[in-house]
């Protein structure tokens, strides 16, 4: 069941929050309504306020709580976020939300010879309740989880006490990093393979399973476009045919500031999946940083388009290019 | 708090703004008969005045809603009501009342504005102030000298948006229309969309192909000789809210039809107009014009059957699809970068319909719009026998019409004509 559900908004209290690992907070939320239980893999959105404006965000259901009426989420405050994760974590007790249903995007598909269930760092959070169901349900199945450092990982100690043995941590400073050919590896013939992490993360992951000729369809992930190869910075945008010139903030997407400067945009998806919000770079001072999955490797190589709603550019000396010192990063683009 | 803008992009949009021109018939069919169709959720009565001017007005009797395609023809311009007589001119006054000598001063059906042009009767449901004759589509390829053709009306069990978005993305030829203009290059080839406030266009270019058969064969009624590639272009024309011309055709590979030198091949437009009948059925108003051999009628003919089957297998998963979304009511669509073309023309459509918004406070609920589907059915039913009464073209059309539908022309493409 992975058809796209009418989404449907109602009200959800706050039950609790609290910290459960450096910079990651898990929100407890008891939605009015609440039809089924939330899938493995699904996630809500969630309405939030960023910069005074009402946005849209995608938050990864952990579990379901002990009354089986409540979903747990886990947030990252990332340090350069669009804003939607420091919203989460100044959300308090009895507060009112606006939530979706649980939407599925991500299913976890049963009767596989085994299972690898890989998560880098806050990706963790869309593995926790796959864990849970294969693990019921007695399948085959490894759990690799992987971090810069322990105080980091979210959900650790409860995890490794659910899964014993076949509960694996790779952690950075403590020596053990995740190796993509091992962990392709460990998938058997007919197997699946289930990723959540940072993009260079999925990357790697996405590039070894093609060299090691794996099947596509049994390589699973899921993105919200939320991370890239580098730190989000701002940056400039112009439409020449248009005349439309504005800046990128940090915490704001390319899509976001041409609308807010006038361009009539289409999109649909807003994660980098569907290809609707593309664009044509006519020219770029800096580096496409692409956070997308719909272009592919050698489409990202060549430059010529890049999708508006979660890829942005950062400057040459960011992007590693020599001499251009201190110059900001410009792009120039058409659209449609 | 505000959600993203998206509504157009749902399975369950299918409204269309009442402020437009609509094909209601083709000229031919209207005449000195009563056609009944509903437009827009609205039940209307077609004909022609002796002056030969169209009109269409309510198909319901101002006195106790009678429909008044029931009733007769009267003089030169006026319809007579089947249940107690009373008499509306072509600007839907009373001009008889039984059992009285005077005309009560409210009798009146609305008589809807229509503009006849490019061989289609259009026709506009909602306010008559707006009605600019200027708005209409301009479909000139039906009726100019430098072009030759014809076409048809499908009646399709499908909102008209699920048309329109067949038309905006070509890409499905490839697998609904596989023996005819299908192509693998259709689903590989890049495409470009640009729009502004009325239009949407989508351009794709497939350049040193090998043609599929109808174009090998449209190619050679010109170049009986040439067998080898060709450069194919598919420019898609939307004008808000329903039409789409598509200017399609093949040249010989290389000989500059992409800077727009055509000579060395050869063009045609696909016409398209969707009228809403129902907020999930519509009118498909089809013709397919060309350039080459304009003298020749058996080339218009074979045109006319072929597109004719090309579109039913269109029919066939439009209807499906339909019956998809009806079936899945929780779900939606996943858009994707192939549908941009739609989905710029249901943005520009929900912009008209914002803008008028408060105009269709008392528009119909669905089951008045069945109400009036059935009621036409039924009154055309009964005007069939009439038919001898001068013209009755609109019953033979409708005839043609449910032929179509009973032994689609599907399969002419595979003989090779």
């Amino acid at each position: 069941m992975g058809a796209t559900s009418h989404k449907r908004w109602g009200k959800a209290r706050v039950l609790d929050v609290c910290e459960v690992a450096r910079h990651v907070r898990q929100v407890v939320l008891e939605p009015e309504q609440l039809e089924a239980p939330a899938p493995p893999g699904s996630h809500i959105d969630i309405g939030v306020y960023v910069n005074g404006r009402a946005d849209v965000r995608s938050y990864s259901v952990v579990g379901m709580g002990a009354y089986g009426s409540e979903l747990i989420l886990g947030v990252q405050l990332a340090r350069q976020s669009r804003g939607g994760s420091a919203y989460m974590h100044a959300l308090r007790r009895g507060q009112e939300v606006s939530i979706t249903q649980p939407l599925q995007n991500f299913p976890l598909t049963y009767g596989r010879p085994g299972y690898v269930l890989a998560a880098g760092g806050i990706g963790i959070t869309a593995l926790v309740a796959m864990g849970k169901a294969l693990k019921a349900r007695k399948a085959d199945y490894r759990f690799v989880y992987g971090a810069r450092s322990r105080d980091l990982m979210a959900f650790v100690d409860e995890l490794a006490v659910e899964h014993g043995d076949r509960m694996e941590l790779r952690i950075d400073d403590e020596g053990s990093s995740l190796d993509v050919a091992e962990l392709v590896e460990a998938v058997p013939a007919g197997g699946e393979l289930y990723v959540c992490g940072p993009t260079p993360m999925l990357d790697a992951v996405k590039a070894g399973w093609a060299k090691a000729g794996r099947r596509p369809a049994e390589l699973r992930f899921e993105t919200f476009g939320s991370s890239g190869r580098f730190a989000p910075e701002a940056f400039r945008v112009r439409i020449p045919r248009l005349g439309l010139e504005t800046t990128v903030p940090h915490d704001v997407s390319m899509l976001e500031a041409l609308q807010a400067c006038g361009a009539d945009m289409m999109y649909d998806c807003r994660r980098g999946e569907c290809g609707l919000c593309q664009v044509k770079v006519v020219e770029v001072q800096g580096v496409i940083d692409h956070r997308d999955v719909f272009l592919s490797d050698a489409q990202h190589e060549a430059g010529d388009r890049l999708q508006s709603c979660v890829s942005r550019v950062v400057s040459p000396r960011t992007g590693g290019l020599p001499g251009a010192d201190g110059q900001q990063a410009a792009v120039s683009i058409d659209v449609p | 708090m505000t959600r993203p803008e998206q509504s157009t992009a749902h399975a369950s949009f299918r409204h269309f703004p009442l402020n437009a021109w609509y094909a209601a018939a083709w000229d031919h069919e209207v005449g000195r008969n009563l056609v009944s169709k509903t437009v827009a959720n609205r039940p209307i009565v077609f004909y022609r005045t002796t002056a030969g001017r169209a009109v269409a007005l309510a198909d319901a009797c101002w006195h106790r809603l009678a429909p008044l395609s029931m009733g007769k023809l009267r003089g030169d311009d006026e319809i007579m009501c089947g249940y107690h007589g009373i008499c509306y001119d072509a600007d839907g006054r009373a001009t008889f009342m039984p059992a009285q000598d005077t005309i009560n001063p409210s009798a009146t059906v609305h008589s809807y504005p229509v503009v006849e042009r490019h061989r289609y009767v259009w026709v506009w449901p909602g306010d008559p102030a707006l009605a600019d004759p200027g708005l209409v589509p301009d479909l000139y390829w039906n009726d100019h000298p430098d072009w030759a053709g014809d076409g048809r009306t499908i009646h399709v069990n499908c909102g008209y948006q699920l048309i329109v978005d067949n038309l905006m993305d070509l890409t499905h030829e490839q697998f609904v229309h596989g023996s005819s203009i299908g192509h693998d290059s259709l689903s590989e080839s890049d495409f470009e969309v640009t729009h502004s406030d009325r239009t949407v266009t989508v351009t794709k270019w497939m350049i040193g192909i090998d043609p599929p058969p109808f174009w090998k064969r449209n190619l050679q009624d010109r170049f009986p000789d040439y067998e080898g590639p060709v450069d194919r272009w598919q420019i898609i024309r939307y004008t808000a809210p329903a039409t789409i011309a598509i200017d399609v055709g093949v040249a010989k590979a290389g000989t500059g039809a992409p800077d727009g030198d055509r000579r060395q091949g050869v063009t045609g437009t696909v016409i398209n107009t969707m009228t809403p009948e129902t907020d999930r059925t519509c009118f498909y108003l089809w013709a397919f014009a060309r350039d080459w051999c304009l003298d020749k009628q058996v080339i218009t003919t074979r045109l006319r059957e072929g597109v004719s089957g090309v579109f039913f297998e269109d029919e066939v998963m439009l209807e499906a699809q339909q019956r998809g979304i009806e079936a899945n009511p929780g779900y939606d669509f996943y858009n994707l970068n192939i549908d941009a073309g739609s989905m710029w023309t249901r943005r520009i459509v929900q912009r008209m319909i914002s803008a008028e918004t408060g105009a269709d406070a008392s528009a119909p609920t669905h089951a008045a719009a069945d109400a009036a589907v059935a009621m036409g059915a039924v009154t055309n039913a009964a005007n069939e026998p009439r038919s001898d009464n001068g013209g009755g073209q609109g019953a033979e059309v409708a005839g043609g019409v449910a032929r179509h539908r009973a032994e689609p022309a599907a399969g002419l493409m595979g003989r090779g004509l």
